[in-house]
């Protein structure tokens, strides 16, 4: 089949028939109206972020940052997202190539990676949880928690949409659809991962110090 | 099984209960209407699945009007109240009551009246005016509608089971949190405004991207209508400030549901953060609902003066200072928490500069006028009306943004006029005058002009009579939000005044009402000479058939037929430069080249309508906390969502020659 990265990069936008309308380029549309979803995502995150900033001293009698992080489990939740980035790097490039075999392997090791943080991330919170610092503890905990969940329900919805990208390129193969839907998604997925750098810095890291 | 939800829920005091079985009444006759003339398949077909921007303009503007209705029976039964709760008599609303109608006024008022009527509008004429087919994601459009329409909904829903909030419409922490607030009012609160929020972020993406890759050839960013302008500003500032909103909300939503202590009194919550946040958010809003009555101004007046627009670059970049401001001023809605002196300074200082790309507006409107051949229409009066009020609400705004002064006024009458000389004569006048200005595009016929004065005059004066007083009373030291108060204030007449002067706007707004179904009723009468005619023998390209442009227009929405063809434009327009209609009469410009091609245009798909119906349900379990029913809903969002993504066929051909055919009827005058 034809290349779609290449038929969506070519001066002449009619090149590819299928194009449901040749005047508007549903390729960069939707890319850029991904991107601006992505930055309404950022400025929530943000929101969470600057709430953080501002209550993380309120711990109430409960423990400090410093007294509950462990820094080795958040490196290694750190590693395999950066980890599945690359992974999801490589799917995209499958895509581009139209290879739908290299595209299912490599979406599967990004969601096993994806899965493995999530894991991680539930046990670190239960392990909080059961030695009775939930987020009813303290505005500290509950401003740790609604920021650190809110970027895992997003991995979480990832991890979805990866099974319905899964489903989508081993019955449709890559098309005009399901190429477009493979970018957007790893644009999705690198954006969390930049989310988790500012949490594992300014929430983990500087939180030990 | 039923969370909280039981039969006391659905008890309310006779007034609510008449409001309640009068709204079923008419909604069940609408429905019996309905069936009888056998309008469902029309219905359906033609409204409720549809993705086409027009019709899905004039369903927001619909239910507007319901929630116009609701918002206005509010505000009366609060005017009221206040004229006659004074000393001895308590006045017909008990504290909560009232409390429960202030909060519901607000709430209803901004998002489900003046943002419904924003993107209403927005969607009727952005993609006309930058001569493009649809917007860039036509089912997203939709659902952005049926979220907005979900959480309008779910207001309607508060009224006939439980109770509304009683903590304002910006339900300020912590009277907010669970400890203060126990009922289901605020969660209502929050997810009707969560709901329609984000419908309101994702119509905010879509048109950004449709006025940013959308745009007919030719029209550079500096040659876009000044409508589109303020309509991208006030994008990018829905853009930014929504998400906001969202977090806040969702903070106040863990702290209510899951015990945190985000802005709880106790725990180490700070409910100061909420209203920095409530307001880095509301403040912006207030300029995503007044940039477009703005922009509405700037194609009135140079319409019906004859006139090019003065001073477009400055405009423009009015437009952009103002977008750039509004993000830094957030703290003037509350100089008494107790900043620093140099904080309220700052932020003092900002909200005055505010004044000046505001001004520079107002002066460019007023040197369009001059040496203008100004006609004096429906849309125009609104125009007058909104420059004199709105100035004085401008100079009262530049008074509060004093920290000294704002000490002395700050929540009181005078801070309530204020913001309702913003709202009501600049919003809602922009509005108004855009709704008769438009309204002969999308429908072929115009609004009685007659009525139309009348309402004008009606809410002018209504305006007039109804808020003086409020900032009289202000200085006298009435807060607001007051239930009741002793004879000896001396505050007793100026109330009744204002009660007055709301009856009147209530008799405009019913004049309105009459002249929107009385114009409809006598189509035929009122209808638009240049529909389906030649509007003007010089220069017109026969390759266009027929026009439809009554008030001798300047922008692409006028060149095209009264209502638009479903594919908008036969051919995509080329144009050179801001006014191209306008050239174009006078044959300088060829606005339309080449012939007609096939055009591709997205299905008819009910899936954003399914996708609305899940999130009123899931927005009522999470209310009562039915967590059976909130999970359902939730995985019937998600199925319906996915569902949509593996669609593969969105899109329908209508051929070269049919356009030929559809045209052609229209330049016979005999097209719908």
């Amino acid at each position: 089949m034809t290349d779609p990265f290449l038929v969506h990069h070519t001066a002449d936008p009619t090149a590819d028939t299928s194009l449901p309308d040749p005047h508007q380029d549903t390729f960069s549309k939707t890319v850029l109206g991904f991107w601006c979803y992505l930055m309404t995502d950022c400025l929530l995150f943000a929101t969470l972020f600057i709430t953080y900033a501002v209550l993380h001293n309120n711990t109430f009698g409960g423990p400090s940052s410093k007294e509950l992080f462990d820094l080795s489990t958040a490196f290694l939740e750190t590693m395999i997202l950066l980890a599945s980035s690359v992974t999801c790097g490589f799917a995209l490039i499958a895509a581009v190539k139209g290879n739908n075999r290299n595209i299912l392997f490599w979406l599967a090791i990004t969601f096993l990676l994806g899965l493995s943080f999530i894991i991680l991330e539930i046990d670190e919170f239960r392990h909080f949880v059961s030695e009775g610092h939930s987020w009813t503890t303290s505005a500290f905990l509950s401003a740790f928690f609604t920021l650190v969940g809110t970027h895992g329900l997003h991995v979480t919805f990832g991890l979805l949409w990866m099974g319905v990208m899964f489903a989508q390129v081993y019955w449709q193969g890559v098309t005009i659809d399901t190429f477009r839907r493979l970018v957007l998604f790893s644009l999705f997925w690198h954006f969390l991962d930049l989310i988790w750098i500012f949490i594992f810095t300014f929430v983990y890291l500087l939180g030990v110090i | 099984m039923f969370g909280n939800l039981t039969l006391e829920s659905f008890q309310h005091d006779m007034m609510q209960d008449m409001a309640v079985y009068g709204g079923l009444s008419t909604g069940l006759l609408v429905l019996l209407l309905i069936t009888y003339f056998k309008k469902w398949p029309y219905l359906w077909k033609e409204w409720i699945t549809t993705v086409d921007h027009k019709k899905i303009g004039v369903m927001y503007i619909a239910v507007v009007l319901i929630m116009f209705l609701k918002g206005v029976a509010d505000a009366l039964m609060m005017r009221m109240q206040q004229a006659v709760s004074v000393g001895d008599s308590q006045g017909m609303l008990s504290a909560t009551h009232f409390q429960e109608v202030f909060s519901a006024h607000g709430t209803t008022m901004i998002f489900f009246v003046a943002m419904g009527f924003m993107f209403g509008i927005m969607n009727l004429i952005i993609p006309l005016q930058i001569g493009a087919r649809d917007v860039a994601f036509p089912f997203l459009n939709a659902l952005s509608f049926w979220l907005f329409t979900a959480g309008a909904m779910l207001t309607l829903l508060s009224l006939a089971i439980g109770h509304f909030s009683v903590s304002g419409w910006l339900a300020y922490a912590p009277l907010s949190g669970l400890e203060y607030s126990p009922n289901e009012g605020v969660d209502y609160w929050i997810w009707m405004v969560q709901i329609s929020g984000v419908g309101t972020t994702l119509s905010g993406v879509n048109f950004l991207v449709t006025i940013l890759k959308m745009r007919c050839p030719g029209m550079t960013l500096m040659k876009m209508p000044i409508f589109v302008w303020s309509a991208l500003c006030s994008m990018v500032l829905v853009i930014m400030a929504f998400p906001i909103l969202t977090a806040t909300l969702l903070m106040l939503t863990v702290d209510r549901y899951l015990g945190m202590h985000f802005f709880t009194a106790g725990g180490g919550g700070n409910p100061m953060m909420y209203v920095n946040l409530i307001w880095a958010w509301g403040h912006p809003e207030v300029y995503i609902l007044i940039m477009p009555a703005f922009g509405i101004f700037s194609e009135v007046v140079p319409t019906f003066s004859e006139k090019r627009l003065f001073g477009y670059v400055s405009m423009v970049w009015a437009l952009i200072v103002i977008t750039i401001l509004s993000f830094i001023v957030w703290l003037h809605h509350f100089f008494t928490m107790g900043a620093s002196a140099n904080v309220n300074a700052f932020f003092g200082v900002m909200t005055i500069l505010i004044a000046v790309p505001t001004g520079v507006k107002i002066f460019n409107w007023l040197f369009t006028k001059f040496r203008g051949r100004v006609h004096f229409t429906s849309p125009m009066l609104w125009f007058f009306s909104f420059v004199l009020n709105f100035t004085i609400g401008g100079m009262t705004g530049v008074l509060l943004s004093a920290p000294p002064v704002d000490y002395q006024v700050h929540n009181s009458l005078f801070l309530i006029a204020h913001f309702h000389g913003m709202v009501i004569t600049g919003v809602l006048f922009g509005f108004f005058a855009g709704f008769t200005y438009w309204f002969p595009k999308f429908t072929g016929f115009f609004l009685d002009e007659k009525l139309n004065r009348h309402a004008f005059w009606c809410w002018t004066i209504g305006y007039l009579l109804a808020f003086m007083p409020l900032y009289m009373l202000g200085f006298m030291g009435a807060t607001r939000r007051l239930d009741h108060y002793e004879a000896s204030t001396g505050w007793h007449p100026l109330f009744v005044m204002a009660a007055i002067g709301a009856f009147i706007i209530v008799a405009g707004a019913t004049i309105q009402f009459i002249g929107l179904f009385w114009s409809i009723y006598n189509r035929k009468k009122n209808m638009d000479p240049t529909k389906s005619l030649f509007s003007n023998s010089s220069g017109l390209n026969l390759k266009t058939g027929s026009m439809g442009d009554p008030w001798n227009g300047r922008s692409l929405e006028w060149a095209t037929h009264s209502p638009p063809p479903i594919y908008n434009f036969a051919i995509i327009p080329t144009v050179d430069q801001t006014d191209p209609l306008w050239a174009y009469k006078r044959g300088q410009l060829k606005l339309f080249q080449g012939g007609y091609e096939d055009i591709h245009l997205p299905i008819n798909t009910p899936v954003a309508m399914y996708i609305g119906l899940a999130s009123l349900v899931f927005g009522f379990a999470m209310t009562w906390q039915i967590h059976w029913l909130a999970i359902i809903s939730f995985i019937a969002i998600l199925f319906l969502t996915i569902y949509r993504l593996s669609c593969k066929n969105e899109h329908e051909t209508i051929s070269a020659a049919e356009v030929a055919k559809i045209e052609k009827s229209y330049s016979q005058g005999n097209a719908a």
